[in-house]
This record gives structure tokens, C-alpha cells and sequence, in this order.
């Protein structure tokens, strides 16, 4: 039993260092800059790995945009305009939350309009079932 | 009916997802498609690979449509390429290199090994100018027209079609 639970413990830490290894050492000016920096990269997506974010991928234009997300907030820039700036050169691609548009409110709103569906559903059998409560079990129905 | 629910239901559901597998088949979902086409072409000032103290900045070609094909020694596909924007240079067509996170060295000793293409070839040596072109690879190939707007970008190797049907046309174009 401990054996497992040491086992699990090593697991669980590999998956931090996992996260930490892309990322090489970089003098943040404070503490802030260290969060803000990691907590930006970790919203853009990689534009070579696609299920990476730049702060995950060890790919070398990942690294060209981290330098590049850093440049830009020393410049005094916000969270915003960096991803504006990103998105003008390669598209809401780069973006792991797609901005609200016409060509996206259906991704937005689908996982709604599919529970509507089923909520829907689930209410017309309930009323169904209590408007014919008394209704003699069907042999031949079998579901 | 309601015992036909479920399979109407399945079958709605089988068409939906065979529509979006049939959009998607056959494309490369990994090319992220370029933000630049119909806009100007971004500027850019690049030392000049082999005299890196002599600097060339595009506008200095405007009013000449040019292929700007992106490349680098260390790239399997350009070489794979090489042959067909050999014959697109060959064919009248003003070819711009851009030489991305290569060493001159290495560059210049593939170019003698599989021969020289290009009109001109600038040099980015860390890939820093490339994000402005949205370059995250290579080979990357764009289609600039005479008056300097992007025309058209491919990701990956050309082929003698592409050359055809989306190169070419734009290239002929009247000033």
C-alpha cells in the first residue's frame, strides 16, 4: 500500500516537471512579471504543437514567441494588445479561448444547446410516463 | 414513432459527424492560415546573406511581384522542394530566399550543393523578423504582387500545381 502511494507521489511530481521543462530560466524583473509571464503563456497556443501551449512546447518558434511575450510586456503593453498582436500575425489560432464571433458562437453555445436538447427530452418523457401512470404494462414494448 | 426515435437519432448524429469528417479529409488542419493576405506586406530590413554588412529592406522591390520563399539548410522539405522553385526561377519568376535560423556557412554550402534559385536572399538569423510574417517553419512560401500586397501563403513544400494554379496567375498579372 505504501509502495503505491510513493508511487503515485513520484508520478504526480514528474507531471510538474514535465509542465516546468519547456520553460528555460529566465531573470524575471519580479515576482509579478514571473506570474503574469506564465499565466499569458500558458493561454497561447503553439502555432507548430498544436495541443501545446508556448509555455508547454519545447518547439523553437515557441521559444521565438516567449521571448517575443516577454519583449512586449516589458514594453509596458497588456495582456490584451500582446494577444492582439499575436492574433494579427497568426490568426485566433494562437488564442486557446476563441474570441466571440459570428464564426464561433456555435462552439460557444453548443455545449448549451445540446443540454437544452436533453433537458428537453428528459421533461417529455417524465410528463409522459405521469400522464399514463396507470396504463397496463405493454408486453411487446421492450425498452 | 418512438420506438424509431433512437434510430433516427443515431442517424441524425452519424450524418453530422460524417459532414465533418468529410470538410476536414484531405486538408492540412495544421496550417494555420495566413492573416496577411490582401494586406501590405510587412516591412523588412535583413543583412543580405554572403555580404551580411550590406542590408536590403523589400520596398526596395516594390513595384515587382515576388515569391518569398522561406528556407534553411537544416529543412528536409526545402530540399524537397528546391527542384520545382528552381524551375519557377527559371521560368521568369523573381524569387526572393529567406534564409530562416541558418549560420551563412551552412546556408551557402547547400546552396552550392543543390545550386542557387534566388534572385536575393536575406538573412534572419534568429527568426526575430519572421513574426512579423507570422513564419513559423519552413518552407513557408508567400506571393507578394507588384503593388506589395500579400497574395497569397503556403505552408509546407511546393509543388509544380501550386506553382500553376496559385502562383503563376498572380505573377502575370498587369502592373
Amino acid at each position: 500500500m505504501n509502495r503505491i502511494r510513493l508511487a503515485l507521489v513520484f508520478s504526480i511530481a514528474l507531471l510538474c516537471c514535465g509542465r516546468a521543462a519547456a520553460m528555460e530560466p529566465v531573470d524575471y524583473r519580479s515576482d509579478a512579471e514571473e506570474q503574469r509571464f506564465r499565466a499569458l503563456a500558458a493561454e497561447l497556443r503553439c502555432v507548430m504543437c498544436q495541443n501545446q501551449s508556448i509555455a508547454d512546447s519545447n518547439a523553437p518558434i515557441a521559444h521565438d514567441l516567449r521571448t517575443e511575450v516577454l519583449r512586449l510586456m516589458r514594453e509596458g503593453r497588456n495582456d490584451a494588445q500582446i494577444k492582439q498582436y499575436l492574433v494579427e500575425r497568426y490568426t485566433d489560432f494562437v488564442l486557446y479561448e476563441p474570441p466571440m464571433k459570428k464564426s464561433t458562437w456555435l462552439l460557444w453555445a453548443g455545449p448549451f444547446l445540446m443540454l437544452l436538447i436533453g433537458a428537453g427530452a428528459v421533461i417529455t418523457v417524465i410528463r409522459r410516463k405521469n400522464a399514463a401512470p396507470a396504463a397496463a404494462p405493454d408486453e411487446k414494448e421492450e425498452w | 414513432m418512438s420506438r424509431l426515435l433512437p434510430l433516427l437519432a443515431f442517424i441524425a448524429l452519424a450524418i453530422l459527424l460524417f459532414v465533418g469528417v468529410r470538410m476536414n479529409s484531405g486538408k492540412d488542419n495544421s496550417a494555420i492560415p495566413s492573416p496577411l493576405i490582401g494586406r501590405p506586406a510587412p516591412a523588412l530590413d535583413l543583412p543580405v546573406l554572403a555580404t551580411p554588412q550590406q542590408s536590403i529592406a523589400l520596398e526596395q522591390l516594390k513595384g515587382r511581384a515576388f515569391v518569398l520563399n522561406v528556407w534553411g539548410s537544416w529543412c528536409v522539405s526545402c530540399r524537397v522542394e528546391h527542384p520545382v522553385i528552381t524551375e519557377m526561377a527559371q521560368s521568369g519568376i523573381l524569387v526572393v530566399g529567406y534564409n530562416y535560423k541558418d549560420t551563412g556557412e551552412d546556408a551557402l554550402r547547400w546552396l552550392g550543393q543543390y545550386g542557387n534559385p534566388f534572385a536575393l536572399i536575406v538573412q534572419d538569423l534568429d527568426g526575430t523578423a519572421a513574426l512579423d510574417w507570422g513564419i513559423y517553419g519552413a518552407p513557408e512560401t508567400f506571393v507578394v504582387d507588384a503593388k506589395g500586397i500579400v497574395r497569397f501563403k503556403h505552408i509546407g513544400p511546393l509543388t509544380p500545381e501550386i506553382v500553376e494554379t496559385s502562383i503563376r496567375p498572380i505573377m502575370q498579372e498587369p502592373p
